[in-house]
């Protein structure tokens, strides 16, 4: 039978404040084991968490950049059940009244523009970590580090809307996107800080009942995402072919097989006895509160995206690359502001510069030394004519290399345009004396000669000859 | 019955408590009765209220994203039944 699938993403973004979401911790990454916490985030009797004002901020922000209206009365619950990575033996989160609720993002994929929606964005904290490190006389036993108990997460919750892999992973990197250009999330899919679960489920095609689902776990990157999907339809489909029934389960993904592996019944640990808890109080968000955080959102990359096109007249290809993180959109504008020719710009920015970064073990663009002013510099440069194109490219990697002025580099190394006509005819001359034979080919009509003078040409004047005077000359002279 | 002796055993389960026979009659026969008496309340028209989450009247206790400071590696493990290096050590969880 042909099944069509049905997916629904749950995704966890870490969020990048300094303290953890009920006390003073550091949210610190990689620092020793159990050395960023205290008796709130350990879960010592008594302690009393207090929430951290930035957590309520972030999520206001990403609720207001995905469509949501933002919930004005907000409790905290605790969702209960027993792990050794959770010290309470409950985790703080919000039930029934998260913080935002009904957005949606517009997808595209194959062209086609399609709207998932967002059934809900709530604060919760994280767990620790249940590590199995290689330590001496452990064995079989676990190891808990608790520095990532207690820090902050918003859980973002899709509509079953996305139809495909494809789909869901469109989905996923617009979150991507939008969480880092709201500066709430460092988006490090392997350090977890952008983690995603998904709902998987079969119907046959042409229904509208959805089948039982499984939700796969424990993905890190987005290929394993589009991988442990395709795989999850296989085997469902597989299982419903063959008059079976697909139970309603936690898959774990395991990256080194491309498969999924049951990894509990969830029946009875689904029944977390929800209930609000005492220890904080309600949050109350002011009309004020909401309309102060959204006139600081920053320009969103789809906003960007279009006034690329309409006012600077990019490509839409150049607008999406450009927008693909907020830091090289960043990059771009400044040069632009500095050298107003929009497609010059992005050319050398998608060029010569993403791949300096890119051989420079990509690097990132915050920490370019060819920066914005020096850019624009080097292109003024070559609108001038003091440089050919070819030079400029020379010019940049040196620039990069040192992080010298390019009129210094220019200067330095005498690669000035040669525009004298007088040098340059002379040039010429040699080239055609030197290669007879060629002059005699090009004069008997075969004209793809010509850009063999113009190489020699340009290599007699090591690259400095302006290649509009050599090709002006050669072609007078031939034609002599 | 309000309750019945399954939910009981459901509920134990889920605290990780193991209940005896008898104790699982008592617990049946006690929370029974809590809750026979707690359901006096339906009696009550609470049409319109908004549920009470808090019993305080206070709202929005916030702290400043500032870091104060952690207790030590030391000091966070000084109870622990049982370590490892710096880790809390646990017997190994089933997945």
């Amino acid at each position: 039978m042909k099944y069509q699938v049905v997916i629904g993403l749950e995704v966890h973004t870490q969020l990048t404040t300094n303290t953890k979401i009920f006390c003073g911790c550091s949210t610190k990454f990689g620092s020793e084991p159990n050395s960023q916490t205290c008796p709130v985030c350990l879960g010592f009797p008594g302690a009393l968490p207090v929430l951290n004002r930035q957590v309520v901020e972030y999520a206001i922000r990403a609720g207001l950049a995905t469509n949501c209206s933002i919930t004005q009365r907000n409790v905290f619950a605790r969702k209960n059940y027993f792990y050794p990575d959770l010290p309470k033996g409950y985790q703080i989160s919000q039930f029934d009244l998260p913080i935002c609720q009904h957005g949606h993002l517009d997808i595209e994929v194959e062209g086609e523009t399609k709207r998932i929606g967002i059934t809900r964005i709530h604060m919760e904290e994280d767990a620790g970590k249940l590590v199995h490190a290689d330590i001496q006389g452990v064995g079989d036993d676990s190891c808990v580090d608790l520095n990532r108990a207690c820090t902050p997460l918003l859980e973002i919750v899709s509509e079953p809307d996305m139809r495909s892999p494809d789909e869901a992973i469109a989905y996923l990197k617009k979150l991507h996107q939008i969480v880092m250009y709201l500066g709430i999330c460092d988006g490090n899919l392997e350090e977890g800080s952008f983690r995603c679960d998904a709902n998987v489920s079969l119907m046959p095609v042409g229904s509208t009942v959805f089948g039982t689902r499984a939700e796969l776990k424990n993905i890190n990157s987005f290929k394993f995402i589009k991988q442990a999907i395709e795989y999850e339809i296989e085997r469902q489909a597989e299982i419903l072919d063959d008059g079976g029934k697909v139970i309603q389960e936690t898959r774990l993904f395991d990256p080194n097989t491309g498969t999924t592996r049951s990894m509990r019944g969830k029946e009875e640990a689904h029944d977390y006895r929800y209930f609000p808890d005492p220890d904080l109080v309600p949050v109350l968000i002011p009309d004020q509160w909401i309309e102060d955080v959204r006139s600081e959102l920053p320009e969103l990359p789809e906003a960007k995206r279009a006034r690329y096109v309409a006012e600077l007249g990019l490509p839409e290809y150049d607008a999406e690359v450009l927008v693909s993180s907020r830091e090289l959109a960043q990059y771009y504008e400044e040069t632009v502001a500095l050298f107003p020719q929009a497609k010059i710009v992005s050319n050398w920015v998608m060029g010569e510069v993403a791949r300096a970064l890119n051989e420079d073990n990509n690097r990132s663009i915050t920490d370019c030394p060819v920066t914005p002013a020096l850019l624009a510099d080097l292109l003024k440069l070559m609108e001038k004519g003091t440089i050919s194109g070819k030079i400029a490219k020379t010019v940049f990697d040196e620039m990069y290399k040192t992080g010298k002025a390019p009129e210094k580099i220019v200067e330095e190394k005498g690669l000035v345009q040669v525009s004298d006509t007088g040098a340059i005819e002379a040039m010429v001359d040699e080239v055609l004396n030197a290669n007879p034979g060629q002059v005699e080919q090009y004069r008997g009509g075969k004209e793809t000669v010509f850009g063999f003078f113009v190489g020699q040409v340009m290599r007699a004047s090591k690259g400095k000859a302006n290649p509009a005077v050599v090709n002006e000359l050669l072609l007078k002279k031939l034609k002599a | 019955m309000k309750i019945t002796r399954a939910e009981v055993e459901h509920v134990a389960r889920l605290a990780r408590l193991e209940l005896t026979d008898a104790e699982l009659d008592t617990f049946t026969g006690q929370m029974d009765g809590i809750l026979a008496y707690v359901e006096k309340l339906n009696a009550l028209d609470t049409e319109g209220i908004v549920p009470t989450s808090h019993a305080v009247p206070m709202e929005n206790a916030f702290r400043a994203d500032e870091p104060t400071g952690s207790i030590g590696v030391e000091n966070a493990l000084a109870n622990a039944p049982q370590r490892a290096e710096s880790f809390f050590r646990v017997p190994k969880v089933i997945e």
